[in-house]
């Protein structure tokens, strides 16, 4: 039998909290029965209370069943309450459909119940029509609201369209946040993003500030149609990670242009070569 | 270290709140409140609601400063009975939210049968919900209001250890005291109590269940009051040990019987939380006294905006 990401979140939580697992079986088998949203949100209201906020503990077996449940999802950073109030979501059968109450559930959360709420958007019934809140939660100022969205969440990869996608992406470099840990960033690059942070680095650099060298990897494959060579250029004169992550752009480009403009790097293009710089590492860390 | 048990961000600036963590105010409590106008829509205070549990809790966190609120149906806006039915409806939702430390502040304004109404079935609420109470006394016929809003309590089956009187004053002080309640003093110049006078009373009945706030809001208040009298009352020679009590352990207890408050929760914030929501404790990391005297004037000192 395929293992589902309900059975492997009341596994993990469960197992963490063997006390409370007792407790959780009879409200997840009302939970299964109830049409009734108040034992939903007594559920949600009473987990953090009952089982504590501590995070969700994880090994890489069980980060690899999580992929395998739906791929691209990645719970690590997780708490205990978000995994347990998430399986409570993914379990309720309510009089009204799941959308109609996620919204009355995000519209009366707490900062931290935003997060959880976020996080499970790719497992909930009927996740495409979540659009809305999901808009709501890219537009929060709330940066951790904003992550739990954009980070280790295939939701985006899956439901989101080019506009929300490449807006997405451009507002994570402009608060500071990272790209890496965007599910599905190089499979959703296209050439109206790379247009878009070519721009956003140009202007950047006039107002005198830095751009994130994450920024490079959205440009690297559209190198050519954007005519960014002369700012890769630029980036490869730069600090060691803009060093780095022009490279693996040009790299990506592979373009006549591109090749030349690796020639006047070669200890760095050597380096990607032999795998010791990526883009979850941009510089060579010195040896342990 | 400080708390300011009655603090109503949402209308101050980042400076304040800048100012408060340079002072040494580790936490606060939001009480909801009466926004200097009626709302008219339930939806508007529903999501006023939401931005005290979610919005204002991460701002605050972005200063260092942990951020309690408290839920209610404040007593202004009891006298529009639509609203009220409508926002009665919500509240059990808003008090079960992290963070909620009291349902408040509720109470009475005019003294109406509506305000009477609605601060029967909160008191309830909060019964029902094992929550303690914050209890707004009315600015008009205070004495009065203040013995009455007692008597509802009792009459409700309110244990007094678990509901604080605020905006006391030296004619309803022994009143509060004697019937085993906790009580407020909202430092706030003109309307409600001043520092000096402050210090007169804590020197009269000491430190015992007595807790001092700024009440700071809309109007012309001063989000330094809890620092700033504590630091008078020590140099009028009041105890470190009654200040201490009157500044933060007081409303600690009383607060922290909702489950939702914890030293801790500032003192030794949990990992997951510094990295998303609370970016710790700048005065416990960088080492430094705090001070009223350390308040960046930023606005007027710094030319340049970068």
């Amino acid at each position: 039998m395929p293992v589902t990401s309900l059975a492997l979140l009341r596994q993990w939580v469960c197992r963490q909290t063997p006390e409370q697992a007792d407790w959780l079986k009879t409200q997840y088998a009302r939970l299964g029965e109830s049409a009734n949203e108040r034992d939903l949100h007594l559920f949600l209201g009473l987990a953090p209370r009952r089982l504590g906020k501590q995070d969700l503990i994880l090994s890489p077996t069980d980060l690899a069943l999580a992929n395998q449940a739906y791929p691209g999802w990645n719970p690590s950073g997780w708490s205990l309450d978000g995994a347990a109030r998430i399986a409570a979501l993914l379990i309720f059968q309510g009089p009204r459909p799941f959308p109609a109450a996620f919204q009355d559930l995000v519209r009366t959360a707490d900062a931290r119940e935003l997060v959880t709420l976020y996080r499970g958007l790719a497992l909930y019934p009927q996740p495409q029509l979540l659009s809305f809140e999901v808009g709501e939660g890219l537009r929060s100022n709330m940066r951790s609201v904003f992550e739990s969205i954009v980070h280790r969440n295939p939701y985006p990869r899956d439901h989101f369209d080019e506009h929300r996608w490449n807006h997405m992406v451009l507002k994570a470099l402009f608060i500071g946040s990272r790209l890496g840990p965007i599910v599905g960033l190089d499979e959703r690059a296209n050439v109206e993003l790379a247009r878009i942070l070519l721009d956003y680095a140009q202007e950047r650099w006039a107002a005198g500030r830095q751009v994130s060298p994450e920024l490079w990897r959205c440009i690297g494959p559209f190198a050519e149609s954007v005519s960014a060579y002369e700012a890769l250029e630029r980036a490869l004169a730069g600090t060691p990670d803009e060093r780095g992550a022009a490279t693996l752009a040009l790299i990506a480009a592979d373009t006549p242009s591109a090749r030349t403009l690796l020639l006047t790097t070669p200890a760095t293009t050597a380096l990607v070569a032999e795998g010791r710089i990526n883009w979850d590492n941009l510089t060579l860390l010195e040896a342990a | 270290m400080f708390i300011d048990p009655h603090a109503h961000m949402v209308s101050r600036t980042t400076d304040d709140y800048e100012a408060m963590a340079a002072a040494g105010i580790v936490a606060l409590v939001e009480p909801a409140f009466w926004v200097g106008q009626p709302r008219t829509f339930v939806g508007t205070y529903v999501d006023y609601l939401s931005s005290l549990v979610g919005w204002e809790r991460f701002r605050a966190g972005q200063f260092g400063i942990r951020h309690y609120c408290t839920i209610g149906l404040n007593s202004k806006e009891a006298n529009n009975e639509a609203l009220a039915e409508g926002v009665m409806e919500w509240l059990p939702r808003f008090a079960m939210k992290e963070g909620v430390v009291a349902i408040g502040e509720i109470g009475y304004d005019e003294q109406t049968p509506l305000e009477d109404k609605y601060f029967r079935a909160q008191l309830a609420l909060a019964k029902e919900l094992e929550l303690p109470v914050m209890v707004h006394t009315p600015h008009r016929d205070k004495k009065r209001g203040t013995s009455r809003s007692m008597d509802v309590c009792e009459e409700m089956g309110l244990d007094p250890s678990w509901v604080v009187i605020d905006h006391n004053n030296e004619e309803t002080v022994r009143e509060t005291l004697d019937r085993g309640y906790w009580a407020g003093f909202s430092i706030y110049p003109s309307t409600k109590m001043g520092n000096a006078r402050m210090v007169e009373l804590l020197k009269q009945y000491g430190g015992d269940r007595i807790i001092v706030d700024s009440a700071c809001d809309w109007g012309i208040s001063d989000c330094l009051g809890v620092p700033k009298t504590a630091q008078l009352a020590l140099e009028s020679g009041i105890a470190e040990s009654v200040v201490r009590r009157v500044t933060y352990e007081n409303a600690l207890t009383v607060y922290g019987k909702s489950g939702q408050m914890h030293a801790a929760d500032w003192l030794d914030p949990a990992p997951i939380d510094q990295r998303t929501l609370f970016e710790g404790n700048s005065i416990l990391r960088g080492g430094r006294d705090p001070l009223v005297e350390a308040t960046p004037a930023r606005r007027r000192d710094n030319l340049l905006i970068e």
